[in-house]
């Protein structure tokens, strides 16, 4: 009887969104008379950090600081449609809907400004700080507040725009079964270290590296903090949570967080995050979803390691003391 | 039911409100004084988002009867900022990207506080410790013993 230590490896492919029907999401673009802009989304930010992406998207392709956005995700009922914030889908499919509706507002927005400063609106560009600069002219510019007041209450003009963006259904061809489920992936690898006490059946994770393919970073903190908490999640997959630990039997399943256990701070592994850019094809501004992929590469990467360090192979999630010690049992039979 | 009255000072100002017996400080805070910083996370003292400072002492307030509290000083995250300026610990949550959905944040900032008063140069293991009866399900923990560590330094930084 021993502590026994095992490295293993993992890799994944993670696609962005969902086949299913079809899969489109809708945005809004308005702005306020002072020349703020309101994203409106039924898309819901559930903590990842959604509305501050979307601000940033529609702030990017307005022209204007990030301070001036404003995305309200308050009602499924009234908002234009959304699928919902699922399967990575959020910052792909409602970003590329931002960008759009964004297009057509800052085109309209343009349009008034050109119409202030006699000018033609192809000749006009934005500063990044609320100003419209006419091209190689600076000095003849105009203020996105003055241009708002400006449709508002002289010009009559709305400063809004319409975005949509659909991945169609794919359908399977009848001879292959072949498919494109989704247009954009994700990647990731990890390896995982474990030490497994042969007495007890015990999984320690002593560290985890992730190495995580996400597109283009559009806030890199905020995909850190994910990914990080993120791989914290798959070793819990890998080793602690479910609600039916006997399943189809019910019993022993977890019914409040004294009994589903995920790791707490003192349990936590020593974790090495790198992020790869490779800015996708078809991602607002390059991105990718990284949302859900990555709490995944871990949970094989533990199995290995610990097919690794004591030589069972455990296929059923979480990998526990008890399926550890049953599998070694059955080995030495 | 007879109501009870109760009176303590909330974040500096005295608060006197009539409550049914049995009545959880939390639901009195967020329900009757409109201080929702606490957050009802389990309600049977599992997942310390709930946690509140009482006379000094990080105390569950699911778990505690609001008529016990007559006379104490209470202490809630939304007492932290001074004059629109950030407590150490809350500008150290949002400068290590601490919170994500943000429910366990009031706790979490609570019980680092009151690890943080009584241990001003906390360890790491001391950092774990105190927040080892607060629950996180989006960081996985590690951003959050970074901010603590971080409001630690900075503390003893004005100090020196």
């Amino acid at each position: 009887m021993a502590i026994r230590r095992g490295r293993g490896v993992a890799a994944i492919n993670y696609p962005t969104g969902m086949n299913l029907g079809g899969d489109p999401t809708q945005a809004l673009v308005h702005s306020t008379p002072t020349g703020n802009f309101m994203v409106t989304l039924s898309s819901v930010d559930l903590g990842q950090g959604m509305k501050q992406i979307m601000a940033q998207i529609c702030a990017e392709t307005i022209g204007v600081p990030t301070d001036r956005v404003v995305v309200d995700t308050a009602d499924t009922d009234t908002g234009p449609h959304c699928m919902g914030t699922f399967a990575s889908r959020g910052t792909h499919r409602a970003g590329n809907a931002v960008i759009q509706a964004a297009k057509e507002a800052r085109q309209v927005m343009l349009e008034v400004a050109a119409e202030e400063l006699e000018v033609n609106a192809s000749d006009l560009e934005t500063d990044g700080q609320g100003n419209i600069l006419v091209k190689g002219a600076p000095q003849k510019s105009i203020s996105i507040f003055d241009v708002a007041l400006s449709a508002h209450f002289k010009r009559g003009r709305s400063i809004s725009g319409r975005g949509m963006f659909l991945i169609p259904r794919s359908y399977p061809e009848k001879e292959t079964g072949a498919m494109k489920p989704s247009t954009c992936y994700a990647h990731a690898c990890t390896v995982a270290e474990v030490e497994v006490d042969d007495e007890t059946g015990e999984v320690t994770v002593l560290t985890v590296k992730n190495v995580f393919e996400i597109g283009r970073a559009l806030n890199p903190k905020m995909v850190e903090q994910q990914l990080v908490g993120g791989s914290w999640m798959g070793i819990s997959h890998a080793l602690y949570e479910t609600t039916e630990p006997y399943y189809p039997n019910r019993d022993h399943g977890g019914t409040d967080f004294n009994q589903y256990l995920m790791p707490g701070p003192g349990d936590l592994a020593e974790t090495e995050i790198i992020v790869l850019e490779r800015p996708s094809g078809d991602g607002p501004y390059g991105a990718k979803g990284p949302g859900e992929m990555c709490a995944n590469p871990q949970i094989p990467a533990v199995a290995n390691a610990v097919f690794d360090a004591v030589g069972v192979r455990i296929d059923t999630l979480p990998i526990t003391p008890e399926r550890i010690l049953r599998a070694l049992k059955a080995q030495a039979n | 039911m007879a109501k009870v009255p109760v009176q303590f000072t909330l974040n500096g100002s005295e608060k006197a409100e009539f409550v049914d017996g049995g009545t959880t400080l939390l639901n009195a805070l967020r329900d009757k004084i409109g201080d929702t910083s606490p957050k009802g996370g389990c309600h049977q003292g599992t997942c310390g988002a709930c946690s509140v400072i009482v006379d000094g002492e990080l105390r569950l307030s699911c778990l505690t009867l609001a008529e016990t509290c007559n006379g104490a000083t209470i202490t809630t995250t939304s007492g932290l900022a001074e004059g629109g300026v950030l407590h150490p610990l809350q500008r150290a949550f949002l400068d290590t990207f601490a919170s994500q959905c943000g429910f366990c944040t009031p706790g979490m900032i609570m019980a680092a506080k009151v690890l943080l008063d009584h241990t001003p140069n906390p360890s790491r293991d001391e950092v774990v410790e105190a927040l080892s009866g607060n629950i996180c399900r989006c960081t996985g923990y590690e951003p959050i013993i970074q901010a603590v560590l971080t409001a630690a330094r900075a503390n003893s930084q004005n100090a020196a």
